[in-house]
């Protein structure tokens, strides 16, 4: 059953770039690809406890902002040293300039 | 020509060899791999040990590179608890203090590097930090109401002060340098952090020097620092940030050359050429400065060098040439540096619209060499980051679009 919740506007987020969202205390965060569609994956590297929102996106990649481990934000998949376990990934919908993210 | 099938042992079991030997594995390695360290703990990670290893309310446990179930995996032995002695280059056997012996094909020296210790009568007393042991004795040390000296103002020491401060502890920081983080952290960003360790209450004497320490009962027992200017300052305990050196002891009686710790190529080989050195032990070339001889004591590198040289263990020829990168975290700030500051014949400044400040400096030729900044938590790493690719690219940016914050710095990549 997917919980739908709403995270942001689409222009919220920038092209090839990343921002922070919150729900129910759990960090979440939201891609915009250069091709300009959208992903979204949990707000913590699995590293160590850094928050991914300052992290820098290119291409399809998020490096985290302390340890440059880096992600493929859509499917979550870890590239290599200091990551061993992959990121989290949510399900997204635009509807209306709206963006909805399904954090079940 | 080296082959996958050969037998190499790694000396240090730190962030640098731990990293080596995984990498090592994931490249093809299908020889032996024996990671031999002299610490009995699993690697670990060590900037925590002077942060959240102090400040976190619940009891620290080592942050883990590799643990036991991943060592078995990658079917990497792991002598633990055991120095090692000399490469015994004839015979390719590295010596272990408990006299074994181990063959190796290659050798890997990942030796890093040791605090240094302040040359002061009394200083028997001061504590350095540099493992996961030290970080929990300190730890146990810094109480609330605890009086703590810290000398030395460079990174760690000033993390301590952070750290001891946010423990409710009472804090000195003596310096012998004028500045802060004079070392590595242009003086504008290097400004930023010394007001804020002021505005946190601790006791800053920048340009003064320890002339020793003394164990005193009055007014109540206390290590007393006794400072070059005369000065006095009661401590219930003290502990030295001021430098490391490299720990190139095993390099030195294997009778490779030595030079601010172990000499290697770009490719980070030793004079020996089954030998290679990477990390916090070793001085090599850097490309990007005119092959100036650098040796980098940084997570970052170690990580960096370790990927570097499993490829060229495995006969790859691949010359190190990672931007220098360090961070360091105090109180809610977060400092990031790429490249080397000292390179910069001038500097440019880029306020943001958050009032973060972005320090960009320019070589002779006008190129990028480096870039820092200080904001809340890791909120300057993405520009620093840019910053480094562009450094890597050898960029020669335009100054006024460097100090304008409507320019985006991903804007100026190639």
């Amino acid at each position: 059953m997917a919980t739908w919740i709403e995270a942001c506007g689409a222009d919220d987020v920038d092209a090839e770039d990343v921002i922070p969202f919150e729900h129910d205390g759990h960090p979440y965060a939201i891609y915009r690809s250069p091709a300009d569609d959208y992903h979204a994956t949990d707000g913590w590297c699995t590293h160590e406890q850094t928050l991914l929102k300052d992290g820098l996106v290119m291409g399809h990649i998020i490096e985290c902002p302390k340890h440059n481990g880096r992600f493929d934000y859509r499917t979550g998949e870890g590239k290599g040293a200091p990551i061993c376990v992959n990121l989290r990934t949510y399900p997204v919908k635009l509807e209306g300039g709206t963006l909805y993210i399904d954090v079940d | 020509m080296a082959s996958v099938t050969e037998d190499i042992v790694i000396v240090g079991a730190g962030e640098c060899g731990a990293r080596a030997a995984m990498a090592l594995r994931e490249q093809g390695a299908r020889g032996t791999i024996t990671l031999v360290g002299d610490e009995s703990l699993e690697p670990y990670e060590r900037p925590p040990l002077s942060k959240a290893a102090l400040t976190d309310d619940r009891e620290p446990s080592p942050v883990t590179v590799c643990d036991r179930a991943r060592f078995a995996h990658l079917d990497i032995a792991f002598e633990r608890g055991v120095a090692a002695t000399m490469l015994d280059r004839t015979a390719h056997d590295l010596v272990l203090a408990d006299g074994r012996r181990l063959h190796y094909d290659k050798a890997l020296i990942a030796t890093g590097a040791r605090a240094r210790v302040l040359p002061v009568a009394g200083g028997h007393s001061i504590l350095t930090l540099r493992t996961f042991t030290e970080s929990v004795a300190l730890r146990s040390r810094m109480t609330p109401g605890a009086r703590v000296g810290v000398i030395g103002a460079g990174f760690i020491g000033l993390e301590l002060a952070a750290s001891a401060v946010t423990r409710g502890c009472q804090v000195t920081v003596v310096e012998i340098a004028a500045s802060v983080m004079a070392r590595v952290v242009p003086a504008e960003i290097a400004a930023i952090v010394e007001a804020r360790h002021r505005d946190a209450g601790v006791d800053l004497r920048l340009g003064t020097g320890v002339e020793h320490v003394e164990h005193v009962d009055r007014p109540r027992p206390a290590q007393r620092l006794v400072l070059d200017d005369g000065t006095t300052v009661d401590c219930d305990v003290i502990v030295a940030g001021v430098g490391a050196v490299a720990d190139s002891a095993v390099a030195a009686a294997s009778g490779l050359t030595i030079d601010n710790g172990v000499r290697v190529d770009r490719y980070l080989r030793t004079d020996d050429p089954d030998i290679h050195a990477a990390g916090d032990c070793c001085s090599f070339p850097h490309p990007l400065y005119d092959d100036r001889r650098i040796r980098l004591e940084a997570w970052r590198n170690a990580l960096d060098q370790a990927a570097v040289v499993a490829r060229n263990l495995l006969g790859a020829d691949e010359a190190f040439a990672a931007v220098p990168w360090f961070w360091t975290d105090q109180y809610e700030l977060g400092l990031h540096i790429a490249g080397l500051p000292d390179a910069a014949v001038t500097n440019v400044v880029r306020v943001r619209a958050d009032g973060a400040t972005l320090l960009f400096g320019l070589g002779a030729d006008g190129r990028l060499v480096a870039a820092s900044g200080v904001a809340q938590g890791t909120a300057i790493a993405k520009d620093i980051r840019i910053a480094e690719m562009l450094i890597a690219q050898r960029t020669l940016p335009d100054p006024s679009a460097l100090t304008n914050p409507a320019v985006t710095l991903k804007s100026l990549l190639v």
